[in-house]
């Protein structure tokens, strides 16, 4: 359901601009003015942590549907260095960077489904997906 | 994107206009730790009324912002959280710690103003 919207992560200003189309994708299905904050906080925090622990990698927006429902999906992929201990980096407060340790965990309690797969050294795909109400 | 800083008084008001990068908001915590020295300022109000969205990152900043301006000896007032950013954070289990909010610039300045003069009156 409708074309992707694929885009590069590299700079601090890549996040910006993701979470800017993001909230521009989700706004033409029935999401809430918070629910379209709540997603666009979320494209925030998975790319950064792209740009953080990858430097560089992309994410991919689309328009889904599961039966009659419609929502978002945001797959945020990276060829990183991939995380070690992937409870660990779901745990609220542990952070490699010196961060608040929040992305996420915090993205994931954002979104309605959440998915991350990582190994060490073969980067780490996040996939969230949010519904309409 | 560079946050224009008003100085107005004893105070220092920053007016976030657009969608903040990282970068910008290191430049405009540099910026006002910087300049509550060179005006000696007594508070800084930070306007984040346009701002749809606050993450992990941008509270981050804005706390360490707040916090560096304590120990230069003014007080910070963030004002104008939006109701969906408000929402978002707290979702997202963002606080901004000990920072002092305001509903607006207006509120923000009459929490300025009272503390000025709870501080001259003696005592905090």
């Amino acid at each position: 359901m409708g074309a992707e919207r694929l885009i590069a992560i590299a700079t601090d200003r890549d996040i910006v601009t993701a979470r800017e189309e993001g909230r521009e994708l989700a706004s033409t299905l029935n999401f809430s003015p918070s629910d379209l904050t709540v997603i666009a906080v979320a494209i925030s925090e998975v790319t950064r942590n792209i740009l953080m622990y990858a430097g560089q990698g992309e994410v991919s927006l689309c328009l889904v549907d599961k039966g009659s429902r419609r929502g978002i999906a945001v797959v945020a992929r990276d060829h990183g260095p991939g995380i070690e201990n992937v409870a660990l980096a779901l745990e609220d407060g542990y952070s490699t960077s010196g961060g608040l340790g929040l992305g996420l965990p915090g993205a994931r309690r954002l979104v309605d489904e959440f998915d991350i797969r990582s190994a060490p050294g073969n980067g780490t795909t996040v996939t969230l997906r949010k519904w309409e109400r | 994107m560079l946050v224009p800083i008003l100085k107005q008084g004893d105070y220092l008001i920053a007016s976030i206009q657009s969608a903040l990068t990282d970068t910008d908001l290191l430049s405009l915590r540099d910026d006002l730790v910087g300049q509550v020295g060179h005006y000696r300022s007594r508070g800084v109000i930070i306007d984040v009324t346009v701002l749809d969205v606050m993450d992990s990152f941008a509270v981050r900043m804005l706390s360490t912002l707040a916090q560096m301006i304590t120990l230069r000896g003014a007080e910070t007032v963030i004002v104008g959280i939006q109701p969906d950013v408000a929402f978002a954070m707290v979702q997202l289990g963002l606080t901004l710690g000990g920072v002092a909010t305001a509903l607006d610039l207006e509120e923000g300045l009459a929490y300025l103003n009272a503390r000025a003069k709870k501080g001259k009156a003696g005592g905090r």
